[in-house]
Formats: structure tokens, sequence, C-alpha cells
């Protein structure tokens, strides 16, 4: 008698089963690695590319197209004239065409040496145009009848250039300038003390102010959920909304806060908050703090309900006092989601763009390294310099997200 | 700690702090309600707050309570409260601002103190009065900083310049301005064209949604379900993927869309938007699929249905709530979409509601015009939220931690 073993290969069905399971993926990952995965390469090839703002319209031949002399009458002469330019001051086109259409009863006298006639065709070869350069091609035409008869102008057909020029983006020019140019400047490390305390302190802040308000929440009574839902508010609320509110509120001239902290007494003079050099660092992080912490509060509060009663009346029964039960009960429950978070809240405040980009623009000491990556890249315009901070940015995250899965992946079970 | 743990310390301690709370609470509710000058002073409060544990024991009974109330008024009056009332307030909103504070310290701390012997206390009972104490400052706390911007948002936009200008703190409704509260509002949507963000903020929301469901429900489906080489990596890519902060994409897609034409678009962001929330769906719905037992669904393969026949007779239905808290989260994400918006729209025939928004941050329009504007996008967010409420809360804990 033969004893059953496992089949040691797919089987048909188990082949049908991945295909049906990677066609329906596959949208998705088409979808998400061109917008995902193509443009994280193509940060790291611009990284190393000197390109700027500028560089994003390539140079192209401009013409214009007139035929002067007026022609009025059947036999009278007038003149073709095709002026070119490249449309960029500093940077060559190669091979440039022109390429035209000829109205019929238009009859040219004497090409230039550089055109040829083809039937009504006009083209005419200009070769490579430098930076800034100007062409001029006049030929000598005479005007016959039928040109008036068809009323098509010279000029009413486009003419057709080709040429091309050497695009910054796909060349082989290649520079460390970027790299050097961030890591070289003082600002770094400026801008990194910024990131590293706005990321530690906003991520511990909401975190420990979640914890609180989960504490305050996790009894029912009456407006508990309301309580709740109202709690949520800073979190839902869009972003642009609540960050030029705190503009609004702590603003040095007309700000409500700086009003009322005048008139308690407690300041002389109205406070700048988002413009001095120390506090609008702690500012943005408090924002930070205030809109996040309804998020670790929600997940906090999930998993304390879910912790069972019977071992606080237990402890109770023992004599645990309320501070014992919290610290010695509930705080080693909540241990795993708490490091959860911690990574979590961790890895997306060190990605947070728009929140300080709104309150302070990066500003008085807030410049983080995402908001350096908009400035290098949109106000200075230098997108290289830009891009060479995303791939810093991108390289610590790989790190972050290494420890991330090692840690994390075993909570979750992933 | 031991030292604290009489009676008599307790009881005043903690009367004194809560006193301190409130006074600071109602000087900051009555400023911003009448915009007049409301100071604590915090010798004072001491003082009083330490007087209302006597006043609030049971021995006390009733009439301990209404003289304290009696005698809070009366100080407040006078002008030895706790609370400094300015000149030029009228006697009325001074009695007023008495009587909050007697209410908002004697009830309080009655409860707070209850069963709290003079003598020595019991760790147990001490820190119950403790934590009655924490607890009662964290709500009125918390409550405060939530509810304090957005009631200066509100408020702001149905202001006007003037007002504005001439005391930043007064927040009362001139009611005689009837209509013309809302001037802002008028102005936004027959100058600024909010009404045409408004709606290109829906439909692009809409789109995203539908669009990150169609894309992400098969895929889900297959990660939850579905045996195949590579699943693991696949699960822990999206994960990865989930935390690519959006700027470091946002500068090849800003070049590329400006190569291809996309830029200054609708359509360009409705391409870009679902691939931003695809992954976090995806991996939101993945959690739920996987909750849903698999035999119902092997009992309808055995019946002859197919896969997928069997995702949209037997697994989608089962999942519309995780569905619809999806979507909800989906919406907000695309709703409150700032910095794609602001980056990829120049045309301000095409912005959508947040780009409109930052683009009324300017010097030259006025401050209540800013706020009506986030106003305007904050209102619908917070109807659909607290009407969903539940679903909501549900698609936030489900996978949500990314802000």
């Amino acid at each position: 008698m033969s004893t059953a073993t496992p089949p040691k290969t797919t089987g048909p069905l188990a082949r049908r089963e991945a295909r049906l399971a990677w066609g329906l993926l596959l949208p998705t990952i088409l979808s998400v690695s061109l917008v995902v995965v193509l443009p994280l390469l193509s940060i790291f090839w611009i990284s190393f590319k000197p390109i700027g703002l500028a560089d994003l319209r390539p140079p192209a031949p401009v013409v214009r197209e007139s035929l002067r002399g007026r022609p009025e009458a059947p036999g009278d002469p007038a003149d073709l004239q095709y002026r070119l330019r490249n449309s960029s001051q500093d940077k060559p086109i190669l091979g440039v065409t022109l390429t035209d259409t000829i109205p019929e009863g238009l009859v040219l006298g004497e090409l230039d040496p550089r055109c040829s006639l083809d039937d009504a065709t006009l083209t005419c070869d200009f070769g490579d145009l430098e930076g800034g350069q100007r062409e001029e091609v006049e030929i000598p035409a005479t005007v016959e009848a039928a040109y008036f008869e068809n009323g098509i102008d010279a000029d009413e057909s486009e003419p057709v250039m080709t040429g091309s020029s050497d695009n910054i983006l796909i060349n082989g020019q290649f520079t460390l300038d970027n790299f050097v140019r961030i890591f070289d400047s003082d600002e770094f490390f400026t801008v990194l003390w910024a990131t590293v305390f706005y990321t530690v302190f906003g991520t511990v802040g909401a975190l420990v102010v979640g914890l609180f308000a989960a504490m305050l929440l996790n009894k029912s009574f009456k407006g508990q959920g309301f309580l709740r839902g109202l709690y949520l508010f800073p979190y839902v609320a869009p972003v642009i909304a609540v960050a030029f509110t705190w503009v609004t509120l702590f603003d040095p001239f007309s700000g409500s806060a700086n009003a009322l902290l005048v008139q308690m007494g407690i300041i002389d003079q109205p406070i700048n908050f988002f413009g001095q050099r120390p506090l609008a660092l702690i500012m943005v992080t408090v924002f930070e703090v205030w809109r996040y912490f309804p998020l670790s509060f929600l997940f906090i509060l999930a998993r304390m309900q879910s912790i069972d009663t019977d071992m606080y009346e237990a402890a109770d029964m023992d004599g645990a006092s309320p501070f014992q039960q919290f610290w010695f009960l509930s705080l080693p429950q909540l241990l795993g989601i708490l490091s959860v978070l911690f990574l979590l809240r961790f890895i997306w405040t060190f990605n947070k763009f728009d929140d300080i980009f709104l309150l302070t623009g990066g500003s008085a000491g807030t410049r983080t390294l995402t908001v350096s990556v908009y400035e290098q890249a949109f106000a200075v315009g230098n997108i290289g310099a830009g891009a060479a901070v995303a791939v810093v940015i991108f390289c610590v995250l790989l790190v972050f997200s290494i420890f991330f899965l090692k840690y994390v992946s075993r909570e979750e079970g992933l | 700690m031991k030292f604290l743990r009489y009676g008599y310390i307790t009881g005043p301690v903690i009367g004194a702090l809560w006193m301190i709370v409130a006074g600071f609470t109602i000087a900051v509710a009555m400023s911003f309600a009448t915009g007049q000058a409301f100071r604590p002073n915090l010798l004072l409060s001491l003082v009083w707050g330490a007087l209302l544990w006597p006043a609030t024991m049971r021995a006390a009974g009733i009439a301990g309570p209404a003289l304290a109330a009696l005698l809070l008024v009366g100080a407040t009056l006078i002008g030895v409260g706790p609370l400094i009332v300015g000149a030029g307030t009228s006697t009325v909103t001074a009695v007023i601002c008495g009587l909050l504070l007697a209410a908002g310290t004697i009830w309080p701390v009655r409860l707070m103190l209850q069963d709290m012997p003079p003598g020595a206390l019991t760790r147990h009972i001490f820190e119950h009065a403790v934590i009655r104490f924490l607890t009662g400052t964290g709500y009125v706390i918390f409550t405060a900083i939530v509810a304090i911007p957005f009631y200066v948002m509100v408020m702001t936009s149905l202001k006007n310049q003037q007002q504005l200008v001439q005391n930043p703190l007064d927040f009362s409704i001139d009611l005689s301005r009837g209509l013309d509260l809302f001037s802002s509002y008028v102005e936004l949507f027959a100058q600024f064209n909010f009404g045409s963000y408004l709606w290109t903020s829906t439909y692009v929301s809409v789109l995203t949604v539908l669009i990150t469901l169609l894309f992400s429900v098969p895929g889900a489906y297959a990660v939850a379900r579905l045996r195949f080489s590579g699943r693991t990596a696949f699960s822990r890519s999206i994960l990865l993927i989930y935390m690519v902060p959006m700027i470091v994409l946002a500068l090849p897609i800003y070049i590329a869309f400006s190569m291809l034409g996309l830029r200054n678009t609708i359509f360009g962001i409705i391409v870009i938007y679902p691939v931003t929330t695809i992954p976090v769906a995806l991996y939101m719905l993945q959690g739920y699929f996987r909750g849903l037992p698999a035999e119902v669904e092997e009992a309808g393969l055995m019946d002859g249905l197919t896969r997928l026949r069997v995702i949209w007779k037997i697994t989608l239905p089962l999942s519309l709530p995780a569905l619809a808290s999806v979507s909800l989260y989906v919406f907000m994400i695309a709703w409150n979409e700032f910095l794609l918006a602001f980056m990829l729209l120049d045309d301000p025939s095409k912005f959508t509601l947040t780009r409109g928004v930052a683009m009324l941050n300017s010097s030259e329009i006025p401050r209540q015009h800013l706020m009506a504007g986030a106003v305007i996008a904050t209102v619908p967010i917070m109807v659909l939220f607290l009407g969903l409420e539940k679903f909501m809360t549900r698609g936030l804990t489900a996978g949500a931690v990314k802000g």
C-alpha cells in the first residue's frame, strides 16, 4: 500500500489561482509603479543633474514667416521671408530644418543656398543654431493671378520646424554639485536639527497627549460620543483650514491669543509666535501635537476598551490603588500599540510637509528636510538640489522602514 | 507624598488648584464672548479655592454651597474675587461672571471631594480624589484647545475688517447686521469663484474614491485570500510605499506633468490622487477581507461560482461596512489634499477648494475672507464626519496612522 504524499510541484489549480491573483493585482502594480517607483528612480537620476526650473522647457526654434513687398496685382514682385531664432539664450539646437508649403501662384525666384524646392514644398536646412542665434532667409518671388484667386496667404501655412536640442534631463551629464551644495552649507545642520526636534517631540507629544485623552474617554458617560467626535476635529479638518486658523489666532498684530495674554497680564508685549527663532519651532511642534493627538488617542482608546475588566477588579480586591493599576496593569497592555504608533508616527512626522509650509513657510528656523526640498526646487529654482534633499530623505526613511518592518510586522502579524 | 494624604490638606489643595483652572477657563471664555477684560488673580484664586473645601463638605449641607456662591458673586463684583473684572464691564456681565465662577467651582469640587473624610486618608480615597481632579481638568483643557481654534475660525469669518482691528478679542456677534454677517461668504462665492471650487473638490474626491475602490478591492482580495508566491513581499511593499513621503514624489511628478502637459488640468489631478490612496485602501481592505470567514466563499465556489463572481456576490456585500469606512477615509484624504493641488494647479478656474483657500492667503485679501474660506473647506467634511462617525472612526483605526 502506498502512502499519500503531498504534491511537491505546483498543480494546475494552484497555478490558476496565482494567475488570477496576479491578474487582480496587475492594475494596482502598474499604476503604483508608474507613480511611485518611476518617480523614485527619477529622483535619484535628477539629483545627479545640474538642472534648474528653467531647464524644464527645452529650447526650440521659433520661426516667423511673412510675405514682404505688398503684391497687389499679378506680376508684382515680393519677398518671402523666414526669421528664426533659438528660444533659449544659451543652449544650442542641433539639425534645425524648416519645411513649408508654398501656396499656388507664388513663383519663387533664386533660392537661398540652404533651401531646396520640391513641387510646392520648400525645405531649408540651417544646421545648428547656437544659443540666442538668429537666422533669416529671404527668397524673391513673383506673384501670379492664381495666388489672388485662391486667396491663400503665404503665411497661412505654418512652417514645420525640426531640430533636436540637448535635453539636460536625458543626456549623460552628471554632477555631484547638488549633494556638495546641500551638505556643505551651514544651513544643513540647522535643517537637520529642526527635523529631529520636530519629529521626536511631535511624535512623543502626540502620543502622550493622546494617551491622556484616551484615559479621559475610557469610561462610559453621557456625552462620551460627542466628546470623542469633538476631539477628532483637529485631525479631520483640512490642514489648510486649521493651519491658517492658527496663524490668525497667533498673529502678532491682530491675533486673539496675544490680545488675551496681554489682557491677562501674562505678557507685556505681543509675541511673534511663528516668527521668532526658538519659539517658531516649538509652535509648529505644538501644532503637530495638536493636530495628530486624535489619531493616537483613537488607537489607544480602541486598545484600552479591549482590555479585560476582570483584571482591574482583581487588582481592586488586592488593594491596588488607581495609579498602581494604571502603571502595572494598563501600561504594559498598551505597550504594544504605543510602540507601533510611535514608529509609524515617527516616520510620518518626519515626512510631514504641509503643516510647516503653511504655518511658517520654513522661516525662523523651522525648515525641515521636507520643506527644504520645496525651498530648493521651487523657491531657489534648483531642481537638482531639491532632488538631492529628497534622496537624503528617502535614504533616512529606508533605514526607518527596515527597522519598522523588523519590529512592527511581528506585532501586527504581517 | 504621604503628608498630603489628610483630608484637611488634600481638600483645600484640590479646591485651590481647581479654582485656578476654572478661573482661567471662565476668564478666557468671557473674554472671547464679550471682548472685555477678565483677569484671573492667582493668589486670590488659591485663597478662595481653599475655602471651597469646608463649604462643600457634607456637614455644610445646602447652606455651605449657597453661602459660598453668594460670597463669590459678591467678591467678583467688588473686585476681590478670584477673577478681576476689568473696568468698563457692566454690572450684569460681572454678575454673570461671578455666577459662572460659582457654578464652575462649587459643584465640581463637591463631586471631586465627595466621601473624603477630613482626617487621614487611605491611598485609595486620596488617589480617587486626585484622579477626579485630573479628569475634570483634562476635560476642560482638551475641550478648550480643540474648540478654541474652530470657534475663532467661525467667528472671525463673520466679522468685518474694522471690528477685527479694533478688538481682536471681541468675538461677540452683532446680530443687528443681519444677513450682512455673511458678507465674506457672499463675496467668496460671488467674486472668488468658490462655488466652482466646491464643485471641483466634490467631484475630484468622489472620482478618487471610485477609482481607488476599483483598483484596491481586487488587489486587497488577492493579497488576503489567494495563494501566490511573493504574497508576503507584496503586502510588505504596500506598507513601504505607504511610507514614501509625497514631497519626494511630487518633484518628479511635477516635472513629468509639465512635460506631458498634464499640469494645470483636473485630469492630471484625478490621475494622481487615486495612486496616493490606493496603497492605504488596499492595506485597510485586506485586513478586513482576512477577517471574513473563508468558508462562505468556499461554499460559493463549491456551488459553481467563479472567483470573480464570489467576490461580487459574497465578499463585497459582506464587506459593505469596511467599504464605507475606506470610502470615507479616502474621501477625506482627497478633500483635504493640499500639496499636489498647490504644485500642479496654477489656473484659478481649475482650483480645488484647498488650492482656492491657499490663494486667499495674501496680504491684500482680508483675514475674514481667509477664515470664511477655511470654514467652507471644513464644513462639508465635518458634516460627513459627524453623520457617519461610526464608519469614520472605524476607518481611521483600520489602517490609517497616516497623516
